[in-house]
């Protein structure tokens, strides 16, 4: 059973720059927590401090009650599985899954005893005797997966698992995955996992939470429903969301919105919810929530649309704003080219954000 | 419809080509042009050691009297006196001593040099890239620089005419190129698998043995064959150290033959130089493969 903890954690490169800059995360013990963001973020120098591949500069990795930063990876409980695998190319499955075994002079029998049940786990029995270069991706990744559930670690690290396999086979190991972590929780087994993907698809389904982080800060720690329903930030509504939060820039005078040379009026839901209802402010709405055709709003044109079956993902131009609108298939009608049509949003679901990003209108959103 | 000179087959995911009579012809032309100057050239260049075979089987009379290679009158005499040599000892003593020399310079030079190139490659340590650089450097020192220090040194050790001198500075990763070509080949495999070692509870030495060694030995055998082929041809360094005939190698024992008599036979040396020339043969065909996989991957890809 372990809960791992980050207590203002640091990592300053020998060239001075500074990649994490003093976060705070604590993972309950059983969670599945992700760690997300774009390239450079830091997640992956996150989870190597937290593995010991990475020194640290500072602040504090405690892993049930003990403080590791000072242990070798292999004594802080943790398991860790590579994105390309890392299987040892000359050993064969077999040997590959039972290494950190031999390593801790575990009896043969023991050995066996494990290979063989997590062989049956992972359905990779009929793999043993192969090497990694005869094994497909997916196969090599559920080797590499093998080789971590077999330690029975504390807490699992993932860095992006997912990466290197083809779209349809990501799906099906996703489902694997969390299967196989709800599988280890019921039966009461140590099953903290941080999971480091830069693919918000990926984080949203398999995430009990989600970190979103970006250059080295965390920008919000949240369930995926409150991630996507109240982003704290412009970013983390930007960030997560397919496809991605229309984020507009005007200034607000009242209830009226200012974009360009046209007003929007705000609805009362949403005034009612703002702290600093004044100023340039950036106004948030997903594709899934704006309304095309409405009687009052914005005049928008059409830009492009793209028929993906069951919706329609039509690209406007509002002043000098590009917008996404994303419609049920049922209401597409084929609109030409700049089309004008009148915009308007869903007021329950409108976020504004002030200018450094911080959302100002979360106090009384549901 | 295909065009006359080339056709595709839609299914297939290559490209046939289909030439026509005159293409044939001058391709045929082309390639006859071609191999008949490789084989001229290789011919030349391959001359010397045929005719070094061929006149081994010769009496010492017709090396002089003919060109060619194939002997008129093929005799062992060569080979069964050289192999007695005009000294106390046989050739096979000179074999044996070569082996003495090579087996601790070669096993040694491969263990010294993993470590150092894996110190080199995966850890980061104060003044690195310095000592980094001074090994280059002595890779650019030419060798008789050192030789007067180097031989005061091993006078001192009271280390003359033993073979100390000739494999004790390999056990030092003393050969600075290979360790340089073992760090070019551990920087182009990726650190995952150490890393996967580490939290597997390995420690560095342990992934040392179990993870690295393995996936360097296409590297390691180069090594091997290097200094094995370099040190079976080394003439300078035993010649400097070492002064009783009796721990003599096979390269000091070929000059001796024409040292001590006046009038010597040619081709009891050269039947004695083909058959030095066989274990570094011999090896390097065992190894090939090897030898040529550790070489391109540390040289192309570092």
């Amino acid at each position: 059973m372990a809960r791992l903890q980050i207590r203002n954690l640091e990592k300053t490169y020998a060239n001075t720059f500074k990649a994490v800059h003093g976060i705070n995360l604590d993972v309950n013990d059983g969670e599945f927590m992700v760690l997300v963001g774009p390239s450079g973020c830091a997640k992956s120098t996150t989870l190597r401090m937290i593995a010991g591949l990475e020194s640290i500069s500072g602040g504090d990795v405690v892993i049930g009650d003990r403080v590791v930063n000072r242990l070798q990876p292999g004594a802080r409980g943790i398991a860790m599985v590579f994105q390309n695998y890392a299987l040892y190319p000359h050993m064969k499955v077999r040997k590959n899954l039972s290494f950190g075994l031999r390593l801790q002079g575990a009896s043969k029998a023991e050995i066996e005893r494990k290979t063989n049940d997590v062989a049956r786990i992972l359905e990779i029995e009929e793999l043993l005797d192969r090497l990694p270069k005869q094994l497909s991706g997916g196969q090599a990744q559920r080797v590499a997966l093998g080789r971590a559930l077999i330690k029975e670690p504390e807490v699992f690290l993932f860095d992006e698992p997912l990466s290197n396999l083809d779209a349809k086979l990501r799906a099906s190991m996703r489902v694997r995955i969390t299967d196989l972590h709800k599988r280890l929780k019921q039966e009461g087994m140590s099953s903290t996992v941080i999971y480091v993907t830069h693919d918000q698809t990926e984080a949203m389904t398999m995430g009990d939470r989600i970190c979103v982080m970006k250059d080295g800060h965390i920008m919000q720690v949240a369930d995926p429903k409150t991630l996507y329903d109240r982003p704290a930030n412009a970013f983390v509504a930007g960030f997560i969301g397919s496809p991605e939060m229309n984020l507009i820039d005007g200034r607000l005078d009242g209830n009226q919105f200012h974009i360009g040379d046209q007003a929007l009026s705000l609805p009362d839901e949403l005034m009612a919810r703002l702290q600093e209802p004044a100023g340039h402010v950036t106004l948030g709405i997903r594709p899934q929530h704006l309304r095309v055709g409405a009687e009052h709003g914005l005049k928008a044109h059409v830009t492009g649309a793209e028929f993906m079956g069951h919706e329609v993902v039509l690209h406007l131009s509002v002043a000098d704003a590009r917008l996404v609108a994303v419609l049920p298939a049922a209401d597409y009608v084929d609109l030409e080219r700049e089309t004008a049509v009148t915009l308007n949003l869903d007021p329950g679901k409108a976020h504004v954000f002030d200018q450094s990003g911080e959302n100002i209108s979360l106090s009384q959103l549901h | 419809m295909s065009t006359p000179d080339t056709a595709l087959t839609p299914a297939s995911p290559t490209r046939v080509i289909i030439l026509n009579p005159e293409d044939r012809r001058a391709e045929r032309l082309s390639a006859f042009v071609r191999y008949t100057l490789l084989i001229v050239v290789g011919f030349i260049m391959l001359y010397p050691l045929l005719w070094l075979i061929g006149a081994s089987f010769k009496s010492n009379a017709e090396i002089f009297n003919s060109i060619g290679f194939i002997p008129q009158e093929p005799t062992l005499d060569g080979y069964r006196k050289g192999w007695e040599t005009s000294t106390p000892y046989t050739f096979g003593r000179f074999f044996w001593n070569t082996f003495l020399i090579i087996l601790p310079k070669t096993v040694f030079t491969v263990i010294s040099c993993a470590l150092v190139a894996y110190g080199f490659a995966r850890f980061e340590f104060r003044f690195k890239k310095l000592l980094f650089a001074s090994l280059i450097a002595t890779l650019l020192l030419p060798n008789v620089v050192t030789r007067v220090p180097q031989y005061i040194l091993f006078r001192d050790l009271g280390w003359l005419d033993t073979y100390l001198p000739l494999w004790v500075p390999s056990a030092f990763a003393g050969d600075a190129f290979f360790v340089f070509m073992l760090v070019q080949f551990l920087r182009a495999i990726p650190r995952d698998m150490e890393e996967a070692a580490r939290v597997d509870g390995a420690n560095s030495f342990q992934t040392l043995i179990y993870i690295v060694v393995p996936m360097l030995i296409p590297a390691l055998i180069s090594v091997a064959l290097f200094q094995f082929m370099w040190t079976m041809n080394d003439f300078l360094g035993p010649l400097i150290y070492l002064s009783s005939v009796e721990s003599f190698p096979v390269s000091l024992a070929l000059k001796l033959s024409i040292d001590t008599t006046e009038a010597f036979d040619w081709n009891r040396i050269l039947a004695m130089s083909v058959l030095a020339l066989l274990p570094a043969l011999v090896v390097f065909f065992i190894a090939q493969r090897y030898f040529i996989e550790g070489i391109s991957v540390g040289g192309v890809k570092g």
